[in-house]
Parts: C-alpha cells; structure tokens; sequence
C-alpha cells in the first residue's frame, strides 16, 4: 500500500533531536560535495586532469553567466560562493533522491516501516532553511555594499508617502520571496515523488521512465531556478539606485 | 448528502484543475512574446532567455502552490 506523507519521517534521534530520512540523505550529499571539494583543492595542478577540467568548465559557465546579471567579474567572484553553493546542492539533493533505494529500503517493521532515505527537498524545513539563508544573505551583501542606512531606507523610507507606501511593499515581497523560495521548490520536488510513487504503482514497467527523465530535468530546472533567483535578487540588492534622484 | 472523503476528493480536484489554468496562460504568453522578441532581435537571445526562463518559473511557482494546497487536502487534512 502507498503511504505518501507530508512530513519527512523521523529514523532515528541524537539526543532529543529527530533525524530524519531527507536530513539523513542531505548530510550525505553534504559529505560528497565536502569531500569532492577538499579532494580537488589537494590535487590542483596546472595542467588539469580530467574532474579539475569538469570543474573548472562548470566554474566558468556559471561566472558567465553571473556577468550578464551583474555586469564585472569582480562582482560575480564575490558573490559565486552562494550561488554556486546552493545551485550544487540543490542539484545533487534533487538527482540524489532519485537513485534507487531512495524511497523503497525501508527500516523498521510492518505498520511503522518507514523509508530509510527522502529526497531531502521534499522536505519543507531544507527548502524553508536554505530560502532564510538566500534572503538573509542577500539582505547582508546589500549591508555589505550600500551600506547599512542604504539599505534600511529601502524599506523604511520617511521622505514621502508615496515612498513610505513602497518601502512597505518592499518589506512584504521579501517575506513573500522567502515563502515562494520555500514552496517552488518544495511542491515541485514533493509533486515529483508523489507522481513517481503513484506511477511505479501503477504500471511498474517502462512507463516510469519518462517521468524519471522529467524528475530529473525539474531537479535541474529548480536548482538553476534557485541559484538564479538568488543570484537577480542579490544583484537589486546591490545595484545603486540611481536616476531617481536626476528626475527631482 | 456527501460525505467527508467525497468532498475532500471533489475539494482536490477543484483546487488543481482552477489553480492550474492561469500559469497555464501566462506561460503561454511568455513563452509566445519571448520566441516572438527573439525573431525579432537574434542577437539577444541569451538575454531574452534568461528572462523568459526565469518567467516562467515565476509563474509555474504559482501552480506549484495549488498543488501544495490540493496535496494537503488529500492526504493531511
């Protein structure tokens, strides 16, 4: 019998803290990009071999395109390490949960089986966790860039009520960014288990293989997603407003 | 009269198919004014795409939620 939950199940718990099956997968994740990371840094050498030349290549697209939002190299060094950071884990968050045994090796007996590992975006503490760090940290480098009274005068801007009333609107779409990081990617990750459930239950052969296929372009579409968003709103963040004073 | 489950089943089925037609549209749109500005204007095609890729994940986020709400319906309520 299928039993689809919203919650991620708990496996085990350190302490009086819960783990749970996507945390578990999400450390795993953690763990390969941490080592992928300290191996390459160990081994870096002029001429590449063939996992530094993947990187780098991987590296250099991304700061392409970073550019083009951005506009200087400068800029998109600074600020590559987020958005490349939560665009690869994502990524590997997302393809990992559809290796098999994901979702089918199950622990515990009977009634209370539950699965062993979850794609940890189906989860909505990961996504609502990493959407805090994306506006949080957006909201720093905007401190870092304009300054801290720059950026309070945003949101709070007292020179007019036209601007007073803006300044609020701006305030509420930076919690309603926060709940739509948190729902695109989670109602796509936990859509997509559910349809895969539902199809390896209906017709176990050949017919789930195009939805894997589509499974695995949504998890690259939503990291790219992410990494993007996050990426245009650091650049408002940090882009000088200027003209609106020249129209005074 | 209805029972519970009939009307959850009926609630599901309303919310998705009601909250699937308007990103339907604006991705629609989006995608015929995008392919449309890059006839136009070839040379800007990677700036046009960018755009209208992160468009529709903007609108397609919307169906998302619908299918949040018609999930917790079904299965959590």
């Amino acid at each position: 019998m299928l039993s689809i939950s919203l919650r991620a199940e708990d496996i085990f718990h350190i302490g009086s803290w819960p783990v749970t099956n996507a945390v578990l997968l999400a450390f795993f994740v953690l763990v390969l990009l941490t080592m992928l990371a300290v191996i390459l840094k160990s081994r870096l050498k002029t001429i590449p071999g063939m996992l530094q030349n993947i990187v780098e290549a991987i590296i250099e697209g991304a700061l392409d395109l970073m550019d083009s939002v951005l506009g200087s190299r400068k800029q998109s060094e600074k600020y590559l390490p987020l958005v490349l950071t939560i665009f690869l884990f994502v990524l590997f968050s997302n393809w990992f949960g559809l290796v098999p045994g994901v979702g089918s090796i199950v622990i515990g007996h009977g009634a209370s089986a539950v699965p062993l590992l979850r794609s940890p975006a189906s989860d909505l503490n990961f996504t609502l966790a990493l959407a805090l760090i994306a506006v949080t940290m957006v909201n720093i480098f905007g401190i870092a860039a304009m300054g801290m009274k720059e950026r309070v005068s945003v949101f709070f801007n007292f020179s007019s009520p036209l601007k007073f009333f803006v300044g609020i609107l701006e305030l509420i779409s930076e919690f309603a960014r926060i709940i739509s990081f948190t729902f695109r990617l989670f109602g796509n990750v936990f859509a997509g288990e559910v349809l895969l459930a539902i199809m390896a239950l209906l017709v176990p052969y050949l017919v789930p293989l195009p939805f894997m296929f589509l499974e695995i372009f949504v998890g690259f579409i939503q990291a790219f997603i992410f990494g993007m968003l996050t990426l245009v709103f650091v650049a408002l963040a940090v882009t000088p407003h200027e003209g609106e004073e020249a129209g005074h | 009269m209805l029972s519970d489950v009939s009307v959850r089943l009926i609630a599901t089925a309303f919310v998705m198919g009601v909250g699937a037609l308007g990103p339907a549209l604006a991705i629609g749109w989006i995608g015929s004014k995008s392919v449309d500005a890059i006839g136009r204007n070839p040379e800007a095609s990677s700036k046009v795409q960018t755009m209208a890729i992160l468009a529709i994940a903007f609108a397609e986020a919307v169906a998302i939620y619908a299918l949040v709400i018609a999930l917790i319906i079904k299965f959590v309520a």
